[in-house]
C-alpha cells in the first residue's frame, strides 16, 4: 500500500481488516448478550414443561379435582390455588388502583414541580421496601390492628391482610406507569380544556385520564401480574390452608405460596409421590397467567394508543 | 366605563355557561385610538398598561389596547414580540404557566379580569380560545363539541347545540354522518373548524385565536378566514397571526407589536402602533410598522 501516493486512482478505500474484525467481534458480544437471555428463558420454560409433564403422568388426572391442595396426600386441586391467588389480587387491586391512580393524577396534574420533586422519590422508596418486610408487617400489624379490629372472626392468616400488603407493594408501580402515561398527554389537550372554562378536576378526569387510558390500563394489568406473582407476602401472611375458600377473612395457599412451601420443604417431601413435581406444574400455570397478562397489556397499549 | 349594569359577573360562585346575556356596554368609550371617521363600536376588552413577566424575564411592556365589539382585531409582529402572550392575558391562560406574572389591568366590560376575586374558569367561559395547532380531544366529534357545555352544566338539548355549533363553524355538512367517529379522523382544516365549533358551543362573548391557520394549507386557511368573517356578527374576535396578508384580509383593526432587545439581551415586546387595518397597511404612522409590513424584517 503506497501511503505517499494519494492520487485518486490508487487511493485505497477498502477497510482495515483489523478494524473490520474488531467490529465483528463486538457485534458478536452484543448478540450473545441478547441471545443468552432468550436461551435462559426458553430453558426455564422447557424445564417447567418437562417437569410438569412428569407430574401429570405420575398422578391420576382426577387428583387435580380432589378437594383441596395437599400435595403430600396426593390431592392437587389447582383451582383452589388459582382462586386464592385471584382473591388476593382482587384485594390488592382494590387498594392499589385508587391509591395509585389518585397519586398519579395528583403528581401529573396538581403537584407543583417542587412538590413533585419530593413526592415522586418518596413513592419510589415504597417500591424499594423488600416484600418480606411487608409480609411481616401484614402478619404483625395489619392482621391484629386492622383486620381483627374490623372483623373479629378473621383468622390469624388471612387474605385481607395479605392483599392489603400486596396492594401497598404495587401502588408505586400503578402510580409511576400511570403518571408517565398522563404526562405524555400533550399540553395542547389541557389548554383546550382550560380554554373552554374547565376546572382542573374536569381536565384531569375527563380529558387527561381518557387520553392516557391505554397507559393506565397497561399499568393496571402489569400490577395484577405483579400481584399474582408476589410470593413472600402471601407465604408469610396468607397461611397454608389448602381448602378452597372465597372469604377474604380466611387464609389459604396461593400458587406462589404453595410453590414456596414446596420448595423450602422439599427435603421432607422428596419421597412423596409427585409433591415435588407439582411445584413445576403450579409454576407453569403461573407462568401462563402472567404471560397472558403481559401479552394483554401489550395489546391494550396498541389498541387504544392515541396519536393525539 | 360604566361599572354598574354592564358589569359581567365573572367572579367565583357564578353558575355555568348558559348563554351569556349580551348586555349593551353603555359606556361611550373615549376613543383613544386614532380612529376613522365613523365612531368605533363599544369596547369589550381593554388592556391598561399590561406588563407580563415570566420569572425575571420581562416579556411584554406597557401595552394599552382596546378591543372593539363585533370586530376582528389582529395582533401582528415578529417572533418574540409578545403577541401570543398578550392574547393569553385576555382569558388568563397565562395562569397555567407557573412563573407568569401579570401587572396592569385587563378590563372586560369594565371588570378587571386580574382582580383578586376573579375566577379564571368563569373568565374562560366568556372568552373562548382557538389554538395554533388543531387540538381536538381524543373523543368523538360529538363529544368534542359537547365537552364545554357538559362541564358548564348545560341543561338544554345537547344534540341541537352540537348541530348548531357545527353549522356555525361551517362543518356540519361534512361531518353530520359521522358525529360519533373520532375527531382525529378529520383533516387538519376540519379539525381546526371543529375546535372553533367547540369554542363557540359554550356561547362565549369573545373568541381568541392564536395563529389558527399556521398549521393549515392555503385552502383550509381561506375557509377559516371566511368563517371568521361570518362569526364576527355574533362574536368579538382577536387573532394573532404571523401572516400579514391574513391580517390585512380579515381584520378591522391591527395592533403591531415589536421586540426590543435590552442591555442584558432580554427581548421585551411592546405595542408600536394600533389603528384601523386599512391605515396600518397603507399609511402606517411608525417607521417600524412600515418596515415590518413591507417585509424588511420579521
Amino acid at each position: 500500500m503506497a501511503l505517499t501516493d494519494t492520487s485518486p486512482q490508487t487511493m485505497d478505500l477498502t477497510g482495515d481488516p483489523k478494524r473490520l474484525a474488531r467490529e465483528a467481534r463486538v457485534r458478536r458480544v452484543f448478540l450473545a448478550a441478547s441471545v443468552i437471555s432468550i436461551v435462559v428463558s426458553v430453558a426455564i420454560i422447557l424445564s417447567l414443561v418437562g417437569e410438569a409433564w412428569n407430574f401429570l403422568t405420575k398422578i391420576e388426572l382426577g387428583d387435580l379435582n380432589e378437594n383441596g391442595w395437599f400435595p403430600r396426600r396426593g390431592r392437587f386441586q389447582i383451582l383452589a390455588l388459582i382462586v386464592h391467588t385471584l382473591v388476593i389480587s382482587a384485594i390488592a387491586m382494590a387498594v392499589a388502583a385508587p391509591l395509585g391512580l389518585g397519586a398519579a393524577i395528583y403528581l401529573s396534574e396538581y403537584a407543583r414541580p417542587n412538590v413533585r420533586r419530593v413526592l415522586k422519590p418518596s413513592l419510589e422508596v415504597l417500591a424499594g421496601i423488600p416484600s418480606v418486610v411487608l409480609g411481616f408487617f401484614a402478619l404483625t400489624f395489619i392482621t391484629p390492628n386492622v383486620v381483627k379490629n374490623l372483623f373479629s372472626s378473621a383468622s390469624q392468616s388471612n387474605f385481607l391482610a395479605a392483599g392489603i400488603a400486596v396492594g401497598v407493594l404495587i401502588v408505586p408501580l400503578v402510580a409511576s406507569v400511570s403518571e408517565d402515561a398522563m404526562r405524555a398527554v400533550p399540553t395542547a389537550m389541557r389548554e383546550a380544556s382550560y380554554g373552554l372554562g374547565a376546572k382542573r378536576w374536569h381536565t384531569s378526569l375527563r380529558v387527561v385520564v381518557p387520553a392516557a387510558i391505554s397507559g393506565i390500563v397497561a399499568a393496571m394489568i402489569l400490577a395484577v401480574s405483579r400481584a399474582i406473582g408476589e410470593t413472600m407476602i402471601v407465604a408469610l401472611a396468607a397461611g397454608t390452608n389448602g381448602i378452597m375458600t372465597l372469604s377474604p377473612l380466611d387464609g389459604g395457599l396461593t400458587m406462589t405460596g404453595a410453590m414456596a412451601q414446596l420448595a423450602i420443604g422439599s427435603d421432607q417431601v422428596a419421597g412423596a409421590v409427585a409433591a415435588f413435581q407439582s411445584l413445576f406444574f403450579v409454576g407453569l400455570v403461573l407462568f401462563f397467567m402472567t404471560f397472558a397478562l403481559n401479552v394483554l397489556s401489550e395489546r391494550v397499549v396498541r389498541r387504544f394508543r392515541n396519536k393525539y | 366605563m360604566n361599572e354598574g349594569e354592564s358589569r359581567v359577573d365573572v367572579t367565583r360562585e357564578n353558575e355555568g355557561t348558559g348563554a351569556m346575556t349580551e348586555e349593551p356596554t353603555t359606556a361611550d368609550h373615549d376613543d383613544a385610538v386614532a380612529g376613522g371617521d365613523v365612531p368605533a363600536p363599544a369596547v369589550v376588552l381593554e388592556l391598561d398598561r399590561l406588563n407580563v413577566f415570566y420569572g425575571d424575564f420581562h416579556a411584554v411592556r406597557d401595552v394599552s389596547l382596546p378591543i372593539h365589539e363585533h370586530e376582528i382585531t389582529a395582533l401582528i409582529g415578529p417572533s418574540g414580540c409578545g403577541k401570543s402572550t398578550v392574547l393569553r392575558c385576555f382569558n388568563r391562560m397565562n395562569d397555567l404557566i407557573e412563573t407568569a406574572r401579570v401587572e396592569g389591568a385587563v378590563n372586560y366590560h369594565g371588570v378587571d379580569l386580574y382582580a383578586p376575586d376573579i375566577d379564571p374558569v368563569q373568565v374562560r367561559r366568556h372568552i373562548g380560545m382557538v389554538f395554533q395547532k388543531p387540538n381536538p380531544f381524543p373523543k368523538s366529534i360529538y363529544d368534542n363539541i359537547a365537552y364545554g357545555p357538559r362541564i358548564g352544566g348545560f341543561s338544554g338539548n345537547l344534540d341541537d347545540l352540537v348541530e348548531e355549533s357545527l353549522t356555525r363553524a361551517a362543518l356540519f355538512d361534512e361531518v353530520k354522518d359521522k358525529l360519533q367517529e373520532s375527531a382525529f379522523a378529520l383533516s387538519g382544516g376540519q379539525q381546526q373548524r371543529l375546535c372553533i365549533a367547540r369554542a363557540i358551543a359554550t356561547s362565549p362573548d369573545v373568541v381568541l385565536m392564536d395563529e389558527p391557520c399556521s398549521a393549515l394549507d392555503p385552502i383550509a386557511t381561506l375557509r377559516i378566514e371566511e368563517l371568521m368573517q361570518e362569526l364576527k356578527d355574533d362574536y368579538t374576535i382577536v387573532i394573532v397571526t404571523h401572516n400579514m396578508q391574513q391580517a390585512a384580509r380579515v381584520s378591522d383593526r391591527t395592533a403591531f407589536f415589536n421586540v426590543q432587545v435590552g442591555e442584558t439581551g432580554q427581548r421585551t415586546g411592546h405595542l408600536v402602533e394600533y389603528d384601523e387595518t386599512g391605515k396600518i397597511f397603507t399609511n402606517p404612522g411608525e417607521r417600524a410598522t412600515e418596515e415590518y409590513i413591507t417585509g424588511r424584517f420579521g
